[in-house]
């Protein structure tokens, strides 16, 4: 009798014990699973998913808790509402995902108030992050691709006139003015610029692009969302057959997003894209990345930048669970504790500068090819390594502030 | 050739194309509102049901692109024939209202079940080797698929209109349209007639989801992405009429294309101030009832 009551007071103490150890921590997820860009945000929670299966074990005794919410469509008024409900009805101590830079733009002065991080997992307009002392991007700036493709234009591919064009919303704007900054500072001039309507709706691209073909530069640098966008501008683009009129199609990777490559045909073949992840990366890390992601997904899915950037925002938060014993009650503790935050990742080395809560990562010049194989791929002609904001390091415009 | 000319070849070229599109797509549209009052907002959902059906057939069945159409168009026209009949029948006598719920609804459902079958994921078409790369007329190269869709459209109207305005069952359709019940007394089954253009309009819906996807990418939100646009056509043309449509169609996808190419910065600004000069003129339409 004794010995089971002592053995019952040593299971409660146990289990009281535990709990007061072991926290749950809340994390609510804003991507858009509805809507003409529905993908991308699929893009993003597969990474997150398959981030959090493989390691859960890694932040034990403690847990996460996820909250998904549907950020709806690129002008941000349905992730401000969703956002704040999870801040208040749910108590979220962390809110990621935010693909549209809309989203993360409506909803700084609301976590700033609510001292709640904001992680970002893909939302590029450069001076997001300077909206709120509370928002840490694990992602990309539009500036980290576009800024650099400016140079290598000029002087690599041999762009000596180029056009520019982008769908017309903060990081479309974005992309292209710090395409036009390096391009301008090589020596390069652009002789017309397209601004190619909403992205809510995919237009016929045909007009914007017989524009550029009678206008006959040497590139264009267009700038779309990955979604649909970026198939419907590859179709026009050869349709009309602007490579064999002498147009090089060039731009961020935005362009040829892996997962939707294959279905791109032989219109894409030879656009030169800058970016920081391609499926067709030589790392270790990104093979084991790929080979989990099939697993998971089956041979026929293909994990993109966006999913790559995922897994690392996963990645960066569950180092922080770890860095804070799971008490994540403090906003600003969890920022400090992800300033310097460093790990090799899908994309290869990425750190977030402690100076302006952005990542800085390598970028790579890739070109689309066809492999042995009859599948379309990228090939590395040249990396940038450690490449930060410029739109911030030069202050323009509201990057200075 | 001088460079204006050029230029204006461009958008007549493009604009005709992107108005075989329009057209094709909302006929039908037009004409179950017009014989019926019937606002059908699942109209895209037909549509995009037809994209589907021709992803399918080239890519897992390897059926050829032009078979596809067909075989989308007569599948999509039968499947409606059994939701007129079981469901929208029932709301004909409804409100205005009850029946934008019950189509609005019934786009998201089909939103929603596509999505969870097909993913969410742009699918494209493979085009066999004639329908890739481009025609030369002459004087210059058009896109091959344009020439096709232009040549598809150019032939569904003139069947329309023999169909429309020299046949009996076309006569009834137009007697139907201008009064209903005086054509009901003279003995026209006009419930029947409306299964049977319903039918049609939703299989030519289908076809032109098919013909857009290589136009403007196909995914599950192709149902409710592109109605503004059938409905404005719709509007623009007046209720019913086939001669409207097609000149609505012609007139907004030109002016759009133009629009695109010449002043970029205006955005989709102009289909808009046309549909609003157009109304303001002509309330019904350009060949509506007033």
């Amino acid at each position: 009798m004794r010995i089971l009551r002592w053995l019952g007071l040593t299971a409660l103490a146990l289990a009281v014990g535990g709990t007061a150890q072991a926290a749950s921590v809340k994390v609510g997820v804003v991507l858009p699973f509805s809507g003409a860009n529905a993908d991308l945000g699929h893009q993003i929670d597969k990474a997150f998913d398959l981030y959090v299966k493989l390691h859960a074990k890694d932040i034990a005794p403690n847990k996460v808790e996820i909250i998904k919410r549907d950020e709806g469509p690129p002008t941000g008024a349905v992730a401000k509402r969703v956002t704040t409900e999870l801040i208040t009805n749910d108590k979220v101590q962390l809110v990621t995902g935010f693909v549209f830079s809309p989203s993360a733009i409506a909803l700084a002065p609301v976590i700033t108030q609510a001292k709640v991080p904001m992680v970002i997992a893909n939302a590029g307009t450069a001076w997001i992050t300077n909206l709120s002392p509370y928002i840490v991007r694990l992602s990309f700036s539009m500036w980290d691709p576009a800024y650099p493709m400016g140079g290598y234009a000029y002087n690599k591919i041999g762009c000596k006139t180029a056009a520019v064009a982008y769908t017309d919303f903060p990081p479309g704007k974005d992309s292209i003015e710090a395409f036009e900054t390096g391009y301008k500072k090589a020596g390069g001039k652009v002789t017309l610029t397209i601004p190619m309507g909403s992205p809510v709706q995919v237009p016929d691209f045909t007009p914007f692009l017989q524009r550029v073909k009678d206008a006959h530069p040497d590139c264009l640098y267009a700038f779309v969302p990955s979604g649909a966008h970026a198939t419907g501008i590859m179709k026009a683009y050869g349709e009309l057959g602007l490579r064999k009129a002498g147009i090089k199609l060039i731009g961020p990777m935005d362009l040829i997003p892996d997962n939707k490559l294959q279905d791109m045909g032989d219109a894409a073949i030879g656009t030169i894209v800058m970016g920081h992840y391609a499926v067709d990366l030589d790392s270790p890390a990104n093979k084991k990345f790929k080979e989990e992601w099939h697993k998971a997904y089956g041979a026929d899915s293909y994990p993109d930048f966006m999913s790559a950037a995922g897994w690392d925002t996963m990645h960066a938060i569950f180092d922080t669970i770890n860095k804070l014993h799971g008490n994540l009650s403090d906003g600003m503790k969890v920022v400090d504790a992800m300033k310097g935050w460093s790990a090799v990742g899908p994309r290869g080395p990425v750190k977030i500068d402690p100076a302006t809560r952005d990542i800085v990562q390598n970028e790579h010049v890739m070109e689309v090819y066809r492999k042995p194989d009859g599948k379309l791929g990228e090939r590395i002609l040249d990396t940038v390594k450690d490449v930060k904001d410029e739109c911030k390091v030069l202050k323009i415009g509201r990057c200075g502030k | 050739m001088p460079q204006y000319a050029n230029i204006a070849v461009s958008i007549l070229f493009d604009g005709l194309a992107y108005a075989m599109f329009l057209f094709i797509t909302s006929v039908g549209l037009s004409v179950t509102m017009g014989l019926m009052n019937f606002v059908n907002l699942a109209h895209g959902a037909f549509a995009m049901i037809g994209g589907y059906v021709v992803v399918s057939l080239t890519r897992s069945y390897g059926v050829g692109f032009v078979p596809s159409l067909i075989i989308a168009a007569v599948l999509v026209a039968l499947i409606s024939v059994r939701f007129e009949r079981r469901l929208y029948r029932r709301f004909y006598r409804a409100t205005d209202l009850e029946q934008v719920l019950l189509t609005i609804g019934l786009a998201f459902m089909a939103i929603a079940t596509f999505t969870y079958f097909y993913g969410p994921i742009p699918k494209s078409v493979p085009l066999p080797d004639w329908l890739q790369g481009s025609v030369n007329l002459g004087f210059r190269s058009f896109p091959a698929y344009r020439v096709f869709m232009i040549a598809v459209g150019a032939a569904l109207i003139a069947v329309l209109w023999y169909g429309f305005e020299r046949t009996n069952v076309g006569a009834m359709v137009r007697a139907a349209v201008d009064n209903r019940r005086m054509a009901e007394s003279i003995g026209i089954n006009v419930d029947r007639l409306f299964t049977l253009t319903f039918a049609l309009g939703s299989g030519l819906a289908a076809l032109g989801g098919g013909l857009a996807i290589q136009l403007l990418g196909l995914n599950p939100n192709f149902a409710l992405l592109y109605l503004v646009l059938f409905l404005i056509v719709v509007a623009v043309g007046g209720l019913g009429s086939l001669k409207g449509t097609l000149l609505a169609a012609l007139v907004l996808g030109i002016i759009d294309t133009g629009g695109k190419y010449l002043l970029a910065d205006a955005g989709g600004f102009f289909i808009y101030a046309v549909t609003v000069i157009v109304l303001l003129l002509k309330p019904a339409g350009f060949y509506g009832r007033e």
